[in-house]
């Protein structure tokens, strides 16, 4: 229908409109004393709410709608809910951060989430579009025939998005624990619900037009304080214009303070710290003894001397605090070794590309940020739960141009947010450094609570250096506001922002799994026989399992799922690029040939992470795994290894087997629109 | 067993060509970051500007080309999908 175009944008203007009306609104109240405890929960219900209305508003009980939004989203608002759908709460809360604390070696992260979307033009959109059934393993399944296939992506799929579902749900824990001081497991609960609210009624046609309401909100909530600040910096709203200038202010500032005596006297300290450590380590057992030895004779001392309980209290518990054994001693002073060393090592300045190869003249560095190039966007092209969204277009031309708007939607966040990091440096390197530090702002005693930020005069003079101070990379984006002053109402719409990018994230992730257990598993091999019908009510109970699975795992706090979610590329890459692509490509590729590849890649990519990160297994009883990388690749880039094997294997195995059949040929023929007038 | 259209050897060169000129400014900008940043533009160290603007707009640049240039392809060979 040609008019419900116009219809939809009318609608999503509106609803624009409507949100910085609240916005508007909120900042009047604050002006007029509204506790900020109360802007938290107005943004979290008004916009949990919206979310909730569309969910409901889309339900539906078609198995076309609720797989691919019955193929209706025009290419725009497909390009919209694909950037929601992508930019995860990592994206929204940890890439000004990354880039703030790592400067140009960070930028691998913007390459690569944007860079992989040519690849999603080129090779598989317009492909999977022509195919047009409902999921990845649907397409690798028709293409190489055989359940065998089917499975392996299947299993692939879930692997890599579920460990990613879990970090969205975990990220709104985050974000309500800290925003409405809720109790982080009511957090996780209360995300859950949010989620629910869409997928489970209408799944993806809910899911998609909730994206595009997220994907507005998520947009106005990250350019918003850098906006404010880019104005009140340079007084220029528009922040990727000008940061070059700022940037060039950083650079002489940081000129001006690495070389301070006073940085480098406490970088000196810190060595000595970290020298100290390496002593104690290697001195292991005895010098844990003797430290409880010292301690107790000091407590001894104290008391055949009358001195104050509390002095006496203070020592016993430092000797109490002491490491049990010596393998506990070493994993402690190993930790306290590397966080001292890091703030010995002299600064890095922001724009510096591979400084480390220079000092040291290697090659390391350099290689690492390509590798993470490499799979970063490989990944993104392999990832299930975007290739999905390109099955919802009407048509193949739509899915093209759809990759086209969401990239250009997803550029607005990447290309800010380097903005984001170099303004935010500049702040912290004019208004915090250099400061007495009992004259330091409110936000570093209130971020250091929970942990964020910490603190250490090791000089003792009273004044903060910048090797004194040490921030996560989460509370950059996440304290910005406080940081330059802003009203709270700032803050809380930068947590409705992230909340939104989690949650469409996560609920694009769930959808994917869920199709791939009730569409793939129950219908496509055990039962082809049972109705659409009974197909949805197996589909909505999958979401509730999964969904609630998640929350269970997210709610334990896993410590290291932000590390994991980086390896979920590495998996999606070498499972499914190359099986994909020579799928499309080459006509050649047989189904030996697919399996073996996405066996052998993936196999070899999770052997990687494994020996590299792994020392061991503790319930099967191995231990000393760990091995040294091979040409210093670092974990997260273990998916160049299973891409190449996996296209290797493909290859290899492919020549080595008979001709595909006429079913694959006609295949092919029909997404390639090879055959003249074919279909 | 092999027809293979006209139409499918232009995407495919098509695909091949802006694949390769992908592969060239994704890896190459990086590679000589170091050496660009001597250069500067809009006040920029060169190298650092090209990974947080310049290859993201030509990335977006390239995904115009190839869906223009699909759109011509489809007309001339009379291909429309649904």
């Amino acid at each position: 229908m040609p008019g419900g175009l116009t219809r939809l944008q009318r609608y999503y203007l509106l609803y624009t409109g409507g949100f910085i009306a609240f916005v508007a609104a909120l900042a009047l109240l604050e002006e007029h004393g509204m506790p900020p405890r109360w802007i938290g929960y107005s943004f979290l219900i008004f916009t949990i709410s919206m979310y909730a209305v569309i969910g409901i508003m889309s339900r539906t009980s078609d198995v076309s709608e609720f797989y691919v939004a019955g193929r209706r989203v025009p290419a725009f608002f497909n390009g919209m809910a694909t950037g929601a759908d992508w930019m995860s709460a990592a994206s929204f809360i940890g890439l000004a951060g990354t880039l703030f604390l790592s400067g140009y070696q960070g930028l691998a992260f913007v390459l690569g989430w944007t860079g992989g979307f040519v690849l999603v033009a080129l090779l598989l959109a317009p492909y999977l579009r022509r195919f047009g059934e409902y999921t990845i393993p649907d397409f690798l399944g028709a293409r190489y025939g055989g359940n065998a296939i089917r499975l392996v992506a299947v299993a692939a799929a879930i692997l890599a998005s579920f460990v990613y579902v879990v970090a969205q749900i975990y990220g709104v824990g985050v974000i309500t624990s800290r925003f409405v001081s809720l109790q982080f497991e009511i957090g996780v609960f209360v995300g859950l619900a949010g989620i629910l609210v869409c997928s489970f009624l209408g799944g993806m046609r809910a899911v998609t037009w909730t994206q595009v309401a997220q994907y507005v909100i998520l947009i106005i909530a990250y350019i918003t304080p850098v906006a404010i600040l880019s104005w009140s910096v340079t007084g220029n709203p528009v922040p990727q214009v000008v940061y070059g200038q700022v940037l060039q202010q950083v650079g002489q500032l940081e000129n001006k303070l690495f070389d301070s005596p006073a940085e480098k006297d406490v970088r000196r300290l810190y060595q000595e710290r970290a020298d100290e450590y390496a002593q104690k380590i290697m001195q292991l057992p005895n010098s844990l003894i003797l430290e409880r030895e010292q301690l107790t004779s000091r407590i001894n001392e104290l008391k055949a001397s009358d001195a104050q309980m509390k002095d006496i209290v203070t020592l016993e518990r430092q000797r109490r605090d002491l490491p049990h054994d010596p393998e506990q001693a070493r994993l402690r002073w190993e930790a306290a070794m590397y966080a001292s060393a890091e703030r010995a090592a002299p600064p890095v300045h922001h724009a510096a590309a591979f400084p480390a190869d220079e000092a040291n003249g290697g090659w390391a560095q350099r290689i690492n940020f390509m590798a993470l190039v490499f799979c970063l966007t490989v990944g993104t092209a392999a990832l299930p739960h975007v290739l999905m969204r390109y099955y919802t277009t009407p048509s193949v031309r739509e899915a093209r141009e759809s990759v086209f708007w969401s990239l250009l939607f997803i550029l607005l966040l990447y290309m800010t947010a380097p903005a984001y990091a170099v303004f935010v440096k500049h702040e912290v390197f004019t208004h915090l450094v250099d400061i007495p530090i009992a004259k330091l702002p409110g936000w570093v005693a209130a971020w250091s609570k929970v942990g964020l930020v910490s603190i250490e005069d090791i000089n003792r003079d009273g004044i903060l250096q910048l090797a004194e101070l040490s921030l996560n990379p989460d509370v950059i984006v996440l304290a910005t506001p406080e940081i330059a002053g802003m009203p709270y109402v700032v803050s809380g719409l930068v947590a409705a922002g992230g909340l939104a990018a989690a949650l469409s994230t996560a609920d694009g992730l769930l959808l994917t799994i869920t199709s791939a257990l009730s569409h793939d598993v129950y219908y496509r091999i055990f039962r082809p026989e049972s109705s659409t019908q009974f197909r949805l009510v197996i589909s909505k109970s999958m979401l509730l399992v999964v969904a609630v699975l998640a929350a269970t795992v997210a709610a334990q706090k896993p410590g290291t799922i932000l590390s994991m979610v980086a390896w979920a590329f590495s998996i999606a890459a070498s499972a499914f690029f190359p099986a994909l692509v020579l799928g499309i490509f080459w006509r050649r590729a047989t189904r030996a040939g697919a399996l073996a590849g996405m066996l052998i890649g993936l196999s070899i990519t999770l052997y990687y992470i494994f020996r590299v990160e792994f020392d061991g297994i503790p319930w099967l009883g191995v231990s000393n795994l760990r091995m040294e990388p091979w040409f210093h690749l670092q974990s997260t880039s273990a998916g160049v290894l299973g891409v190449v094997a996996g296209f290797v294997s493909i290859v290899a195995v492919s020549l080595f087997t008979r001709h595909p059949d006429t079913g694959a040929t006609a295949f092919l023929d029909g997404i390639r629109r090879s055959r003249q007038g074919g279909q | 067993m092999m027809v293979s259209s006209l139409y499918w050897r232009k995407t495919r060169s098509l695909t091949l060509v802006l694949l390769g000129f992908w592969v060239v400014i994704t890896f190459g900008f990086a590679w000589f970051a170091r050496d660009l940043n001597e250069f500067s533009l809009f006040g920029f160290p060169l190298g650092f500007y090209m990974a947080a603007q310049g290859t993201l707009v030509i990335y977006l640049f390239l995904i115009w080309i190839y869906n223009r240039r699909m759109r011509q392809l489809e007309e001339e060979f009379g291909i429309d999908d649904e």
